[in-house]
């Protein structure tokens, strides 16, 4: 019960500091912009590319796959800076670690905001991919879509919270270290590309994290013809464990850090620290 | 009017120094700031690889991501600075010291150029080094003055939106994420504008970037000049214009939003 009750006050404050500062058609149209214009990026360069012709397999798994990642990327980035935000610009983080409360699951609630603005970007992009772009979904393996999405979300969370944790050893810098983190596994998971394309070595590392095959997961879920050479022989059974193998470990690590980085944070004094560079 | 020189230019002096110094003092900044965008950039590069797009298009890429750096900079830690000042209680310490507004601008530009150098310079040597990518340009005086008109330019900017972002309360960090990847799109940091046509490409060119990318390209590469938007010289006069005119804008928007922020009793408000 105390639980829960610490989730959802935490996500109620991240409601009010995400969403409070405007009149709710000026926050929506911030939630989507974004997405919408790193999705242009990609359409852009396949376009210059392509000549124009974009209603491609591999468009699609660009297309699919840039969508999907918005969660990872903008749960990374919102609860990233949770504790820059609380710590340096609100002040109010020893407040919070004098709270009778779990702090991994304040974080946890934190999240929840991050992920109902995502929801929308993601409709809004996939809509506007299939009236505008001419994106063909075939949902042929829609079972694995629907048991793959949660695993990845509850992924994406756990390395979202783990990545929170190791910002009370650093210094203001939220920003770029969570949107950098971001970058890594934009880069690692094959979100916009086969990762038979990354070199030999960076492949394991690609094979290391869920949300390479919560992506898969995904885009296999709402595509005719799969893409990824590596993934093709892969059935859905064996993808679906994998995933939710990798998910319980991101978990344990997840705890793991956030213990032993706190842990850390009190011993040097971190936790109400200040940087005004 | 000598000691007011020398006043106002070691307030530049101390306001860049913390940067420089500041950007030395936390080695995970350097990790995060210089490493971690240099695989951002690689994500890209490897896109255009699934694309099989021509080997110079990686170079397309790698001078994004360069020009990355300089933008994120302007607009983090340039156009949104003021407002974070005012949240951390150091801007009425800016208002009250007998100083210009411009050195402390002007200060802050020069330890940011200096941060985004470092950054930039990771990106551009492990780029060309990862990637296997030849980037020498056709002229260097040319590169030289593109690139410092490029940058006046964009501090240029970036000192007028923090003169605009004075006035911001909280939404002042919205809008500086919402501008990131809109600005991506449109000065074609990945890509050539060339693909947008003439209209939206002339829309697009009063982002200094815009033009000063473009030129970079076509400095660079073969293909740049292939995908060029308009010839070098016309992009060089129109950023000279675009700097004179953004410096002289920062400082008239800069006593405007002052006196207003004094008179609407803004300028010490938080968490606002």
């Amino acid at each position: 019960m105390g639980l829960w009750r610490t989730i959802k006050t935490a996500g109620w404050l991240g409601w009010q500091i995400e969403a409070n500062w405007a009149e709710p058609f000026t926050f929506i149209a911030y939630a989507i912009t974004r997405p919408i214009f790193s999705t242009l990026i990609l359409v852009l360069m396949y376009k210059v590319v392509a000549g124009g012709q974009i209603s491609t397999a591999l468009f699609a798994y660009i297309y699919l796959g840039n969508a999907f990642f918005m969660y990872t990327a903008n749960v990374l980035a919102g609860v990233g800076i949770v504790i820059h935000e609380d710590r340096e610009r609100y002040e109010m983080l020893k407040y919070i670690y004098l709270a009778p409360i779990v702090t991994y699951f304040y974080m946890l609630g934190r999240c929840i905001p991050k992920l109902v603005i995502t929801t929308l970007a993601v409709i809004v992009t996939v809509v506007m991919g299939v009236w505008i772009f001419d994106l063909k979904l075939v949902f042929g393996h829609w079972p694995l879509m629907i048991l793959s999405f949660p695993l990845g979300i509850i992924a994406t969370i756990a390395l979202g919270i783990a990545l929170a944790s190791l910002t009370l050893l650093t210094a203001r810098h939220g920003f770029f270290m969570t949107e950098g983190t971001a970058g890594v596994f934009y880069l690692v998971s094959g979100a916009v590309f086969p990762i038979e394309v990354l070199p030999d070595w960076m492949e394991p590392a690609a094979l290391a994290f869920p949300i390479t095959y919560w992506l898969e997961a995904l885009r296999r879920g709402m595509m005719a013809e799969p893409v990824s050479k590596i993934f093709a022989s892969w059935s859905d059974e064996k993808l679906l464990l994998i995933l939710a193998m990798t998910t319980l470990l991101s978990i344990v690590l997840s705890v793991l850090i956030n213990r032993g980085i706190e842990y850390i944070a009190r011993k040097q004094g971190k936790l109400d620290q200040v940087f005004n560079y | 009017m000598k000691t007011e020189l020398k006043t106002n230019l070691r307030a530049i002096w101390g306001r860049a120094y913390v940067r420089v110094v500041g950007a030395q003092r936390e080695p995970s900044w350097i990790l995060f700031e210089i490493m971690m965008p240099l695989l951002a950039v690689a994500t890209y590069v490897f896109v255009y690889r699934a694309l099989g797009a021509p080997k110079e298009f990686t170079g397309f890429v790698i001078l994004g991501g360069i020009m990355t750096a300089y933008w994120l900079n302007v607009l983090w830690s340039m156009a949104s600075q003021f407002y974070w000042e005012k949240e951390t209680g150091n801007l009425e310490l800016y208002l009250i010291a007998p100083i210009s507004r411009m050195s402390i601008l002007l200060g802050m530009a020069l330890g940011g150029l200096f941060m985004s150098t470092t950054r930039a310079v990771v990106i551009l040597l492990g780029g060309i080094w990862l990637f296997d990518v030849t980037m020498v340009p056709s002229s260097w005086p040319l590169l030289v003055l593109v690139f410092l008109l490029c940058m006046v330019a964009l501090y240029g900017l970036g000192m007028l939106a923090s003169s605009v972002f004075l006035m911001f309360g909280r939404d002042a960090w919205q809008i500086s994420t919402l501008l990131q990847e809109p600005i991506y799109v449109f000065s074609g940091f990945y890509f050539p504008i060339k693909s947008f046509g003439f209209t939206l490409g002339t829309i697009a060119s009063l982002i200094p970037l815009t033009l000063g990318i473009d030129a970079m390209r076509q400095l660079f590469f073969e293909a740049g000049r292939t995908h060029a938007f308009l010839p070098i010289g016309w992009e060089i006069l129109i950023l000279a214009v675009l700097s004179v005119v953004f410096l002289w804008l920062a400082n008239k928007a800069l006593l405007k939003m002052e006196n207003l922020g004094k008179k609407e009793g803004r300028l010490t408000l938080r968490w606002q």
